[in-house]
């Protein structure tokens, strides 16, 4: 198969691939911020309860 | 039967849901992955070029699971935020406030993605056309709903707010659904009907119910994660804590 033939999706490459590309970083803001959000969580929750041995992880 | 019947309400508690939610979330993110990753191969290799829009219509197999997620969640979040508001069941509003910045996520990427699929095939970004306007109404519920709760410090009387937000704003739900056949519109008809075969050549259907299932797995997924986040948030008070570690222990 002809991957320049793929990749200009018959003309419309722009708004295909414009279309995945934010799909792509929606997802992947969502994920990110999720992830941060948890860590720093963990990190403010285990100086709070070091000592209670707390089974949040 | 007792026991069992405890059992099962034991999972309602926050406490005792957060390391259960932990335990799932690989057997939903996993598969989530793996069906994004088939059903973009089958959409992109195995599913046939349109007769009529060409290679343009490639954005259905994200644009068309974006728009039904953005519905359903909704619909799941009202369903949550009302359970949570009339049992006072505070996981259960948890559960809503979670839902909702997916749902707004993925009612965002099914405007854009018809956004960059109306230039070709309309000649136009954006029209004021009943689907399209009533999915505006929809991501600003969500914001609406977002913020509302965020703008609230008690979080009992967040979750009662946004619980009446929530449920009035269903209404918009079928608006969204059968705007398409109550106007006269741009947007076209349903793709897959409830009734009756889909207007839409098999491989493309199986392409787009592959990224919809894939879609299904993200948002548990991240549901459940984010879930696990405002847990912590709420109830990170030492008490909690301890009594956690005594009910686990």
């Amino acid at each position: 198969m002809d991957w320049s033939d793929f990749f200009s999706m018959g003309g419309y490459a722009f708004y295909v691939w414009g279309s995945y590309l934010v799909t792509l970083v929606a997802i992947g803001a969502e994920v990110i911020a999720l992830v941060r959000r948890k860590k720093n969580l963990s990190r403010q929750l285990s100086r709070r309860v070091s000592s209670t041995g707390s089974d949040y992880r | 039967m007792n026991s069992q019947k405890t059992n099962l309400y034991r999972y309602a508690s926050p406490a005792v849901f957060y390391p259960l939610a932990g335990k799932l979330i690989p057997w939903f993110a996993i598969p989530a992955t793996i069906l994004f990753i088939v059903g973009l191969y089958i959409g992109f290799f195995v599913a046939p070029t349109d007769f009529q829009q060409g290679e343009a219509y490639r954005i259905i197999f994200i644009h068309v699971p974006a728009a039904w997620m953005g519905m359903f969640l909704y619909v799941l979040m009202a369903f949550y935020a009302g359970i949570g508001w009339a049992f006072n069941a505070r996981l259960s509003s948890m559960m809503a406030s979670s839902i909702a910045i997916t749902g707004a996520m993925f009612t965002f990427v099914s405007l854009a993605t018809g956004a960059f699929w109306g230039k070709p095939t309309w000649g136009t970004w954006w029209v004021w056309d009943a689907r399209m306007t009533s999915t505006l109404i929809l991501l600003f519920l969500y914001i609406g709903f977002i913020s509302l709760q965020a703008a609230i410090d008690d979080p009992k009387r967040a979750d009662r707010a946004g619980a009446v937000l929530a449920i009035v704003g269903v209404i918009n739900v079928p608006i969204i659904y059968y705007s398409v056949q109550w106007w006269n519109t741009l947007h076209q008809g349903a793709t897959i009907r409830i009734l009756g075969k889909p207007s839409i050549e098999s491989r493309m259907l199986t392409a787009m119910l592959v990224m919809l299932a894939a879609c299904w797995l993200y948002s548990i997924a991240v549901v459940l994660y984010r879930l696990r986040c405002i847990i912590l948030e709420r109830e990170q008070n030492a008490a909690l804590v301890a009594e956690v570690s005594e009910a686990i222990a």
